[in-house]
């Protein structure tokens, strides 16, 4: 590579500008050793952190959402300069002060929404409604990425990857999408082909050395990230691969017009034909995990590798399928920024942080399919109404970062949730008042 | 030190784990408290030791008192226990063993470990055992690891010791030994509490026995009766202790396996050059202690071991070198010894785990889609016909008891077309209800003419069960004798020995 440093992998600045780094899926790679996942798993006397986070509860997730919009508003409300200034005569009249807190907060979460799901300042609906098809447009790429870390997860993988998975994607899709002739549907099938192939190899790569050397999948994926990472840039650099010809910069020509996925609802809106695609997905995932034989292998693999093996099931080959079709759900996510969000060309953070927040979408959907596909949504409304946040009330993207961290660490502790609502004596008592008749019979 | 437990009750949710328990256990004496696996022993002696606390009653210890808030405070009032998986540091010796948790220290926190070793070599005199204070406890036989177990209760200055199910891992002949030793404690003035629900043992050396049944005391039993009357009383209604079988009609050799030996990650032969021949329509005991190659020895026959040399052969066919799958496909069903680990998903349902290594193919897979209907159907049919004990067939496994399990592993392995069939330790930890139905289901598969193997280190189950039995030792067979072969020859063949007149 020539001495020229590209942007740090760990910041994924974004072509777009919706870049996050995601802190909580950091935390969520560090978290991972001790789901254990070597090809000879420990015994389980205790739950592991995966299945802990596919069996929390409904109630607990959307609590776990509730103490993270909380959380958010604190900040915004400590941010907020009227609240500041409020503050410095709060025993003077308090009043003044709770009323600007409940601005702030009010305000910032009414421009949330308004970005995210319904203008109501727009003329008419069709307008008004803009912001949602933002949203689904945000969670078009997030969806796929998470279900192919969900997937990984109920197989008992944890797969850091989905950055890495999907910038070879997309520097596959790209390539066939900018420099390839061919008459259209064709064109756009065969980039979006080639970037589940791109995504597949890249993620089977790690299931084939998982079960050939044993190596751990978090080291594997986070060392593949940055191999993809630094490898799409090289190939935008160097002339005649992957860079725009007659460019200097690293950036891949703009998708020819036969590739780009079209608008599914009309130029008035961004929401393009990878949302079906990802529905469709979303059905496969859904079928494969509880409906196939493969699946039935996969969940029991990721349950009980120990038994699978006793069973006859392959558990090294089910790692190498898992991860090929993970890889391949990722690199949908991949080839649908690159052919629908950012059509004008592949850069090197053309993953814009989609790869690492997966990881939160796939654990706020409790790896369940649907689960998954509802998270996105979520996740993109809050991406959509970030902007607007920003752009009405001057409140930074970043608090939506710090909910998302939030919910995925009371995702990640139950107990934690369950002790702030006080869920646990409620329990006791039931447990207590269902024990007084055999008192009483006696 | 009188020990007495007035009313203990133990609640886990919904389930009264000790209902009100009363027990009384004298100084100098022996109290067997017997009952199944799940009858609420060990919860009731977890609640003695201060790991659990009572919902209701309380713990006298001479008349007062006991507020015991974890193991520190039981283990200061004199209450010591030898835990069924010991407690011990395998990479430390003896005498680092027996400080841990009270150290002695010296100057700047340096451990005084003269004191610790004086105190091990003094109490081994006292009781005649032969212990190193710095052999390493890894190093050691398991027996001897229980003895260090012991010294380290003793160490403590244990008045009351607490007997947790301590012959599961030994040697009939180091049973003996272990029931000698509680004799020397009980005449030094310990009172001792021993949980087992072997009957033999409890006859042998209890002065006072109480059976528990479902967290119930149900009533106390003199030394002097029978096995047949304990078990009714365990189990609350009479028990059939011996299979009825009738004479094995054995038919052609099935099973040949020719100096097989299996080599472990450490490079240690744990199965060296073993052969045997197992017969259609017989049942093959291999008797041992736990750890002598027995696991593995049955790993190698269904292709868990791939670091296996030597030949075996079903029914003429090869199967050196299959993969698990393909040796299923031969028709071996195979029935794990630790079945939690190796033989349930305990997060999938009743009906899942019957399909668990039929997931390719039919009748269970058209089209690559599990057939839910088909398999609905066959779950029902076998929670029937094996007298599976849940609410539905879409209970997860895990949440079943321990013999309940076993029905799921067995219907599952069963239900296929056998040639071979395998079970490794089938009665381990499950109720004397499920024992007598796992043995008539094994009696019925020899009957119909499959060559079964059983790994046990229940002589009992040895007996009732088999048709000839090899006894493996440190990764050999010692021998391989008849059926009727006398409870002492096994345990010395156990112990490595080949008693004269015995052949290979």
């Amino acid at each position: 590579m020539s001495g020229s440093t590209p942007t740090d992998p760990g910041r994924g600045d974004a072509a777009d500008g919706t870049g996050t780094a995601a802190p909580a899926a950091e935390a969520a790679a560090a978290a991972a050793p001790a789901s254990g996942g070597r090809p000879v798993v420990p015994p389980r006397a205790e739950p592991t952190l995966l299945s802990r986070i596919s069996q929390s509860s409904v109630t607990v997730t959307v609590l776990a959402l509730v103490l993270g919009l909380v959380a958010g508003g604190i900040l915004i409300a400590v941010t907020n300069s009227q609240v500041q200034a409020t503050a410095g005569y709060f025993f003077a009249r308090p009043t003044d002060f709770f009323a600007a807190v409940w601005q702030a907060v009010a305000g910032g979460y009414g421009a949330l929404f308004q970005g995210s799901v319904y203008n109501i300042n727009r003329p008419d609906f069709l307008s008004g409604i803009r912001p949602l098809m933002d949203t689904l447009t945000f969670a078009t790429p997030l969806i796929a990425a998470a279900l192919g870390v969900g997937l990984a997860f109920r197989v008992g993988l944890f797969n850091i990857g989905g950055r890495g998975q999907m910038l070879i994607a997309a520097a596959a899709a790209g390539w066939v999408g900018s420099t390839m002739n061919l008459p259209w549907g064709l064109h756009m099938i065969l980039a979006v082909v080639a970037g589940l192939i791109g995504g597949a190899v890249w993620g089977g790569l790690v299931g084939f050395l998982k079960a050939r050397t044993g190596a751990h999948e978090v080291i594997l994926t986070i060392m593949l990230n940055y191999i993809a990472f630094y490898l799409l840039a090289f190939l935008l650099r160097t002339p005649g691969l992957l860079q725009a010809p007659d460019s200097s910069n690293p950036k891949s020509g703009p998708m020819a017009d036969t590739a780009v996925f079209p608008k599914i609802l009309g130029d008035r809106y961004n929401l393009h034909f990878g949302f079906i695609l990802v529905i469709l997905a979303t059905i496969f995932v859904w079928w494969l995990l509880n409906r196939s034989a493969l699946g039935f292998r996969f969940r029991a693999v990721g349950e009980n590798p120990e038994a699978s093996r006793v069973a006859g099931i392959n558990v090294n080959n089910v790692y190498i399928y898992a991860m090929l079709l993970a890889g391949a759900l990722a690199g949908l996510g991949g080839a649908s920024q690159v052919l629908g969000s950012v059509t004008s060309g592949v850069t090197s953070g053309i993953d814009a942080g989609i790869g690492f927040d997966a990881i939160t979408v796939a654990l706020l959907g409790r790896s369940r399919p649907w689960g998954i596909f509802a998270a996105g949504v979520l996740f993109g409304a809050l991406k959509a109404g970030s902007f607007s946040m920003q752009a009405a009330q001057g409140i930074p993207i970043d608090i939506v970062t710090v909910v998302q961290a939030v919910v995925v660490l009371m995702i990640a502790a139950p107990p934690l949730v369950r002790s702030i609502f006080f869920l646990n004596r409620p329990a006791r008592r039931a447990a207590a008042a269902s024990r007084l008749p055999e008192v009483s019979a006696k | 030190m009188t020990l007495e437990l007035r009313g203990i009750t133990k609640r886990f949710g919904a389930l009264v784990a000790n209902d009100h328990i009363d027990l009384r256990v004298e100084a100098g004496s022996i109290h067997c408290l017997l009952g199944e696996n799940g009858a609420g022993k060990s919860t009731l002696m977890n609640v003695l030791y201060g790991l659990y606390q009572a919902d209701e009653g309380e713990i006298v210890l001479d008349g007062v008192v006991q507020d015991f808030a974890g193991p520190g405070d039981a283990r200061r009032a004199g209450i010591g226990m030898v835990h069924q998986h010991f407690m011990l540091v395998p990479v430390f010796t003896v005498a680092e063993n027996v400080m841990l948790g009270h150290e002695q220290t010296g100057f700047a926190g340096r451990l005084d470990l003269a004191a610790a070793r004086a105190k091990v070599r003094e109490i081994s005199e006292r009781f005649g055992f032969d212990i190193d204070p710095d052999a390493v406890v890894e190093d050691l036989p398991v027996g001897v690891q229980q003895r260090v177990e012991i010294i380290k209760a003793l160490s403590q200055r244990a008045k009351v010791l607490v007997f947790d199910e301590p012959t599961a891992v030994l040697t009939p002949q180091e049973t003996d030994e272990l029931m000698a030793i509680m004799e020397q404690l009980k005449a030094e003035g310990t009172a001792i509490v021993f949980i087992t629900h072997k009957l033999r043992e409890v006859r042998r050396v209890a002065d006072t026995i109480t059976v528990i049944r479902l967290g119930k005391v149900v009533g106390q039993a003199e030394p002097t009766a029978t096995n047949a009357e304990l078990a009714t009383q365990m189990v609350g209604r009479a028990v059939e202790l011996t299979v009825q079988k009738a004479p094995a009609t054995p038919g052609a050799p099935a099973l040949v396996v020719e100096n097989l030996t299996v080599v472990d990650d450490n490079g240690l032969k744990v199965v060296n050059d073993v052969s045997f021949t197992v017969h259609e329509g017989e049942i093959l005991a291999i008797a041992g202690v736990q750890g002598n190659g027995q696991t593995e020895l049955t790993e190698a026959l269904i292709g868990l071991q791939s670091a296996a040399e030597g030949r075996v052969s079903l029914g003429g066919r090869e199967l050196t070198g299959l993969t698990v799958r393909q040796a299923l496909d031969e028709g071996i069903g195979f029935v794990p010894e630790d079945r939690t680990h190796d033989g349930l998903v305990g997060e999938f349902t009743i009906a899942e785990n019957l399909m668990l290594d039929r997931s390719t193919g039919a009748p269970f897979v058209r089209a690559g889609s599990v057939q839910y209907g088909v398999l609905n159907a066959f779950a029902e049919e076998k929670k029937a016909e094996f007298d599976i004990r849940a609410a539905s067939i879409q209970t997860a496994a895990g949440r079943l008891s321990g013999g309940n399990q076993q029905k799921v592993v067995l219907a599952r392995e069963l239900s296929r077309d056998l040639k071979l069939f395998v079970a490794a330790q089938p009665t381990r930890g499950i109720d004397v209800g499920s024992i007598e139905f796992v043995h008539k289901r094994m009696v019925a598969t020899r009957d119909a003419g499959v060559p079964v193997i059983v790994v046990s280190t229940e002589l009992d189950e040895v007996a009732a069960l088999a048709d000839r039995i090899a006894v493996m030792y440190r990764g050999e067979i010692v021998g391989i004798v008849p059926g009727t072969t006398s409870r002492d020859t096994l345990g010395l063949m156990m112990a490595g020995e080949r008693p004269e007149g015995i052949v290979e």
